[in-house]
């Protein structure tokens, strides 16, 4: 536990002027004080989802921990995407929920998308605005403050030098490598990422490994929707596979 | 910066950069408001009372179609998504939204309006409250308009359907304000109609943030 | 005390309840109409100033008064759904609007009626005449809304938001409408439903009012009754039901 990030072992956020908010809220404290710092892990009971009528899935359980990379598969229409959009709190599922650090997440939606980042299918980045005002916004819009600087985050997505372009001049990639740069600049402990690789290069494609395996290293936990292979060691990678249900 | 800050600011910026965002509604409001005189004949006695309506009736048509783009091009670029998921106090984001584009849309189409009350030749007393009911006023126009456009984003035929939905909510600001400007015409005091429009203003900047955060979560869900 | 609100409000009991209460609510205003109708068309006096014109309040009156109380029934049902997250909210709130559409429609078509002999015209801007006017167009707002959204849940969603927003503007609308009509217009139009009424027309017009309400009840529960099936047409207890009724028209 000791070189965790800070970030990892505790709910606390790691930004003094958030502590300070935080403070303020006074159960909040309260409990942080006298319960131990619970470890990152997401348990999902019973999960069920219907969309225009049509079931997706039911009855999904798993648990994730921190440390792990859950890949996602399944046929097209499996639910992979309502999946991550439950868990990211957009939707609601019909049944079931899921916890966070021990916690049912009903009562309190925001504790736990406070520590999660969710990447979808279009890539969140505003094309009238530069690379390094998309990622300036975005860090100011979580409270957070920034796990590396600006254009050390931009360098290491590849995109040194794009700093000042606007994301509309990008390339559909290079504006997916601007959503990856969120993940490297804002400190989260959970990383929800919906088909990532859909518009990488190869070299995205051993970014994005990379990042994840740091990412795991360091206790994190993620769900990764895609069907490609990962190029990521055995303990941290598992999979869950979707099933469609029979069509009535 | 804060995230209140943060989002007024982006929203700010992205407005501007799109220019022809920022002038289309001007130039659509010009063009409706001197299509009246087409219509009513040119005695300029005719136009000086009629003219209040014209301008009125042209800044809420161009309101209207400039609704769409508040959360248009958030919504299909996955920064709305990302605006729910993160962000804490969705209904402050909401009113930033709002104020945005009140600054950027309704602040210039009321200088326009300035320059229509010439055209229209009307007295001083009545551009005075032209401006002050259309500074009063059109808050409501933006922050309506907001839960309007939240409501029908990312559905097809947008703009009609947002006519429908804001049109009849709209006409309480266009009775009062109208009714102003037609008073300081006539030489009457006109400060009942800017105390009522200014309480719509009120009502609504405290109440049409929620309505929008909760149309956000229900069309994004 | 909110579980077992949630209990009755879960949309199986809802479904008993509102197919057992069905025939009751028709029958009895059914008997009401009968009633009313007699006695308003043919027993009542007619009315010194108007003569026999007058009689259309009997159904425009009654209608007017429910145009507005399907607006609180849409509005409450989207609140229930958007604050207490009662799914019934949303079926009760899809159920209302089109009827109470129909009513305003309704209102507005026999109050054209009436004023053609009183006024001279088909159409006067008066207060009343005009919001119901407004009322009729946030229906419409709400209809178009719910058809432009594909999603049954979605559309649900979203229009509990605009009924929400409309019941807080209707009173604004409808204050600001009566300024404005006073202001242009001198106020000699006689008001409709004149306060003073003579019993002998006042009693024929609150049994017209029950009937029409038991009406819109007995409607809006098939209504309804028809959204649950729709939005729970995976649960168990529908198939069993759809099943048995498949199975009795198969024996016949």
């Amino acid at each position: 536990m000791a070189d965790l990030p800070e970030f990892l072992g505790s709910a606390e956020p790691p930004c003094r002027w958030l502590r300070t908010i935080v403070a303020n809220r006074g159960t909040d404290t309260e409990l942080g004080a006298n319960t131990a710092p619970l470890a990152p892990r997401l348990e999902v009971r019973g999960l069920e989802c219907v969309r225009a009528d049509s079931l997706v899935f039911s009855a999904l359980s798993f648990t994730v921990q921190g440390g792990e990379i859950l890949q996602i598969l399944g046929a097209n229409g499996s639910g992979k995407t309502s999946l991550l959009r439950i868990l990211s709190g957009l939707s609601q599922p019909t049944e079931g929920e899921f916890s966070w650090r021990g916690k049912g997440t009903a009562k309190d939606l925001q504790a736990w998308q406070r520590e999660l980042l969710y990447v979808g299918h279009v890539a969140g980045v505003t094309a009238t605005l530069s690379v390094s005002e998309n990622l300036r916004y975005a860090l100011a819009l979580s409270g957070r403050c920034a796990r590396l600087s600006l254009p050390e985050a931009i360098a290491r997505v590849g995109l040194p030098g794009y700093a000042a372009v606007l994301a509309g001049r990008l390339s559909a990639g290079q504006r997916q490598r601007v959503a990856l740069a969120r993940l490297l600049l804002i400190p989260a402990a959970v990383w929800l990422l919906d088909e990532p690789l859909t518009a990488l290069d190869p070299s995205g494609k051993i970014l994005l490994e990379a990042m994840l395996r740091q990412h795991a290293q360091v206790g994190g936990l993620a769900l990764v929707v895609t069907h490609q292979t990962l190029d990521i060691p055995a303990p941290y990678l598992r999979s869950l596979q979707l099933v469609s249900p029979e069509p009535l | 910066m804060t995230p209140a800050l943060a989002i007024l600011r982006r929203e700010c910026l992205r407005l501007l950069r799109r220019s022809s965002q920022l002038v289309q509604p001007l130039i659509f409001f010009s063009l409706i408001a001197i299509l009246f005189p087409f219509a009513l004949g040119q005695q300029t006695e005719l136009l000086r009372q009629t003219g209040p309506a014209a301008v009125w009736l042209s800044v809420l048509l161009a309101t209207t179609l400039s609704l769409e783009d508040i959360f248009r091009s958030d919504f299909e670029d996955g920064s709305l998504e990302q605006c729910i998921i993160t962000l804490d106090a969705l209904p402050l984001a909401c009113a930033m939204k709002s104020l945005a584009h009140w600054l950027t849309c309704l602040v210039p189409l009321i200088g326009m309006a300035l320059l229509m009350s010439f055209v229209y030749d009307l007295t001083p007393d009545a551009r005075r409250a032209l401006i002050s009911a259309l500074l009063l006023g059109t808050p409501v126009f933006s922050l309506v308009g907001t839960v309007a456009s939240a409501l029908t984003v990312g559905v097809r035929g947008g703009a009609l359907l947002m006519a429908l939905l804001i049109l009849p909510l709209y006409i309480p600001v266009l009775i009062f304000g109208a009714s102003a400007v037609h008073h300081a015409t006539l030489g009457l005091p006109t400060l009942g109609e800017h105390y009522f429009l200014a309480g719509l203003a009120v009502l609504a900047a405290t109440l049409a943030p929620f309505a929008t955060a909760a149309g956000l979560r229900a069309r994004l869900s | 005390m909110f579980k077992t609100l949630h209990k009755y409000a879960s949309p199986m009991h809802f479904f008993a309840l509102a197919r057992a209460l069905t025939p009751w609510l028709f029958g009895i205003s059914l008997v009401l109409f009968g009633v009313g109708l007699v006695w308003g068309l043919f027993l009542a006096p007619a009315d010194y100033q108007q003569g026999e014109s007058f009689r259309i309040i009997y159904v425009h009156v009654p209608s007017a008064w429910l145009s507005m109380f399907a607006y609180l029934v849409m509005a409450g049902g989207g609140a229930l759904s958007l604050v207490w997250k009662i799914k019934l909210g949303d079926v009760i709130a899809r159920a209302a609007a089109p009827l109470g559409a129909s009513f305003t429609a309704l209102a507005l078509v026999t109050g054209a009626l009436w004023g053609k002999p009183m006024w001279g015209t088909w159409w006067v801007w008066d207060a009343r005449l005009t919001s119901e006017l407004l009322l009729l167009f946030l229906y419409l707002g709400y209809l178009a809304l719910q058809s432009a959204i594909e999603d049954r849940r979605a559309a649900a969603r979203a229009g509990a938001v605009l009924a929400v927003v409309g019941i807080v503007n209707i009173p604004i609308i409808h204050y600001s409408v009566v300024w404005w009509s006073t202001l242009h217009q001198p106020a000699t139009i006689t008001k409709m439903g004149a306060p003073t009424m003579a019993t002998s027309m006042l009693i024929p017009l609150l049994i017209m009012a029950f009937a029409f309400q038991l009406f819109f009840l007995a409607l809006l529960l098939v209504r309804a009754r028809c959204e649950i099936l729709e939005f729970e047409q995976r649960a168990q207890w529908v198939k069993t039901l759809l099943g048995a009724s498949d199975q009795s028209r198969g024996t016949r």
